[in-house]
């Protein structure tokens, strides 16, 4: 049924991107091919991929930004995945069914035996959340890896999304959105996480934690030690040297 | 947004088809034409033709045409869906006014009724098509309220030219025929340039700032691509071919979706059989080449906000 879910959902999983430690390794996008090749939307395209153009499905993308000019410009990674929002248009848009989200937890899923690959869902996405399979005639996007989440056979520790597990920096952080009192949830509320283009009204559920204000300081040029130190050890070393040259 | 060949001709075919009905229907229906079988055997046969092999090229660019079945499904949410099942619909009072108007020879009773529910239908679904696309935010050029009717008013004028030309070929074209022609062209070119004007003048509804978050810090350029070749998002949404050559094909657009049907079925009515034949022809052609140029346009001038994240400024 592609009507969406009462809102809101009882749980509302979903990623916390800080844009403030994000090293733009571009490890989660490996990690998140490399499991999901072989998971829900399994296996996932990988045309030419030592050659001139390499073409296949990705959920994940980090682009790099610079924001702002001279010297208060700002280098940005900026990963980029499903947003898995409340008001999701690539659901409302589909005409089979095939596109849906989950009463229980809110996650955006694609049914692939029933999507026809009209591609309309990915138009009426503004993120660019979803990739369409050339070799499969279908849609596919993130999962938020259910198949790790809710895996029994995994120890609990892993039961989290491919890209939050590989994160080398910790800049990204898995939970319930809907819960106020979830560890993700307090990290929105301390760093003022946003919403990517909120004009769009899609209410995504992922948050992105903003770049912190530079540390006074900061990046400014400190100068070199002294070569003609004044004083100490080392400025009477200095004019004994300075002296004996200079005779 | 890339313009698929298969969409470009379903949208077109089918819109000309609808409207040739819808028109053929009403002229029926009044008794402005008399049901001469052979006459509505022609207008039936083109139409019916022309909408199905629209709905059918649709399928072309599916992944699983074999599924299509699934979206008369959703219409609860979907316009696409609601087409597709407007679409069925549509077949039957089509399929009404052709047994009265071709088998019996008579369009009156039920047969009427038909008639007069073929326009009705015919609109409902050109509507659908047109609020599938109009229906989508991230693209704000189709997200406007003008686009369902554009696409109602340009299926009506492609059909009334048509239509025109069908009974100039039977020597039954008149100030009727040729009027409803001219009035739809007229229609349809207003809320066209209206659109275009618009479109044209509209703010920005997102920015690369927006899209980013990150314009407190200032203007955001792109710096490293997230992968060495385009990917699907580029291919599809990133279309920037047409948009360069904008302006010029908006005057070709006039040219021949307005300008050339409109100056030829008005003479086509002074002239004799053969001559006025000939100018409905070449009125026909004419709309025929302007309303794909018109179609191509309007998904090549579309722009997806998705592009903001690739270096497009503002959409």
């Amino acid at each position: 049924m592609t009507s969406l879910p009462a809102q809101p959902t009882p749980k509302r999983l979903g990623l916390v991107i800080d844009l403030d430690t994000c090293v733009g390794c571009h490890a989660c996008a490996v990690n998140c091919k490399e499991w999901n090749t072989g998971g829900y939307h399994a296996p996932l395209t990988d045309f030419d991929p030592y050659g001139a153009a390499p073409d296949g499905v990705w959920f994940n993308r980090i682009h790099s930004y610079e924001a702002g000019t001279g010297a208060d410009a700002r280098v940005v990674n900026f990963p980029k995945s499903c947003l898995h929002c409340d008001n999701a248009p690539c659901v409302t848009v589909c005409p089979t069914g095939a596109s849906y989200k989950r009463g229980s937890d809110g996650i955006v899923l694609v049914e692939e035996d029933k999507c026809i690959g009209c591609k309309l869902c990915s138009w009426a996405c503004p993120y660019g959340a979803r990739e369409f399979d050339t070799d499969a005639g279908v849609m596919k996007k993130c999962t938020l890896c259910i198949d790790r989440i809710y895996n029994e056979n995994l120890e609990e520790v892993d039961r989290v999304p491919a890209c939050v597990a590989t994160c080398p920096a910790s800049a990204r952080h898995f939970g319930d959105l809907g819960d106020p009192d979830s560890s993700v949830s307090r990290l929105v509320a301390d760093r003022g996480g946003y919403d990517l283009m909120p004009e769009m009204e899609c209410a995504p559920t992922n948050k992105y934690l903003p770049v912190r204000e530079k540390t006074a300081g900061a990046g400014a040029t400190l100068p070199l030690e002294d070569a003609s130190p004044e004083g100490g050890f080392l400025g009477w070393v200095d004019r004994l040297l300075s002296d004996t040259s200079a005779a | 947004m890339h313009p698929a060949y298969s969409i470009i001709f379903f949208t077109t075919a089918s819109g000309l088809g609808y409207g040739l009905l819808a028109v053929a229907a009403v002229f029926v229906g009044t008794g402005w034409l008399p049901a001469a079988r052979e006459l509505g055997a022609i207008i039936i046969l083109v139409g019916v033709v022309l909408v199905t092999a629209g709905l059918l090229s649709s399928t072309f660019h599916l992944g699983h045409p074999e599924r299509a079945w699934r979206a008369l499904t959703q219409f609860r949410s979907s316009w696409l869906s609601r087409e597709g099942v407007a679409a069925v619909l549509a077949y039957v009072p089509i399929a009404g006014l052709a047994w009265g108007w071709v088998w019996l020879g008579d369009v009156a009773g039920a047969w009427l009724l038909a008639a007069w529910l073929t326009p009705v239908l015919a609109a409902v679904t050109v509507y659908c098509t047109g609020m599938i696309y109009a229906s989508l935010k991230a693209i704000p050029r189709w997200h406007h309220p003008l686009v369902p009717w554009l696409y109602v008013a340009l299926g009506l004028a492609t059909g009334a030219v048509g239509f025109h030309l069908v009974v100039a070929m039977f020597g039954a074209a008149n100030f009727r025929s040729a009027g409803v022609a001219i009035v739809s062209l007229l229609a349809a070119a207003v809320l066209k340039i209206g659109y275009w004007r618009s479109i044209d003048t509209a703010d920005p509804v997102a920015t690369a700032e927006t899209a980013t978050g990150l314009g407190g810090f200032g203007t955001v350029r792109p710096l490293d691509p997230p992968h060495t070749a385009p990917n699907y998002l580029q291919k599809e949404m990133g279309y920037r071919v047409a948009r360069k050559h904008a302006l010029k094909l908006r005057k070709i657009t006039l040219v021949t979706l307005f300008a050339i049907p409109l100056i030829g079925v008005a003479l086509s009515v002074f002239a004799g059989f053969f001559l006025g034949a000939a100018l409905a022809v070449i009125a026909a052609l004419s709309v025929g080449l302007g309303i794909l140029i018109e179609r191509w346009l309007f998904f090549a001038e579309a722009v997806h906000v998705v592009t903001l994240y690739y270096g497009e400024k503002a959409a």
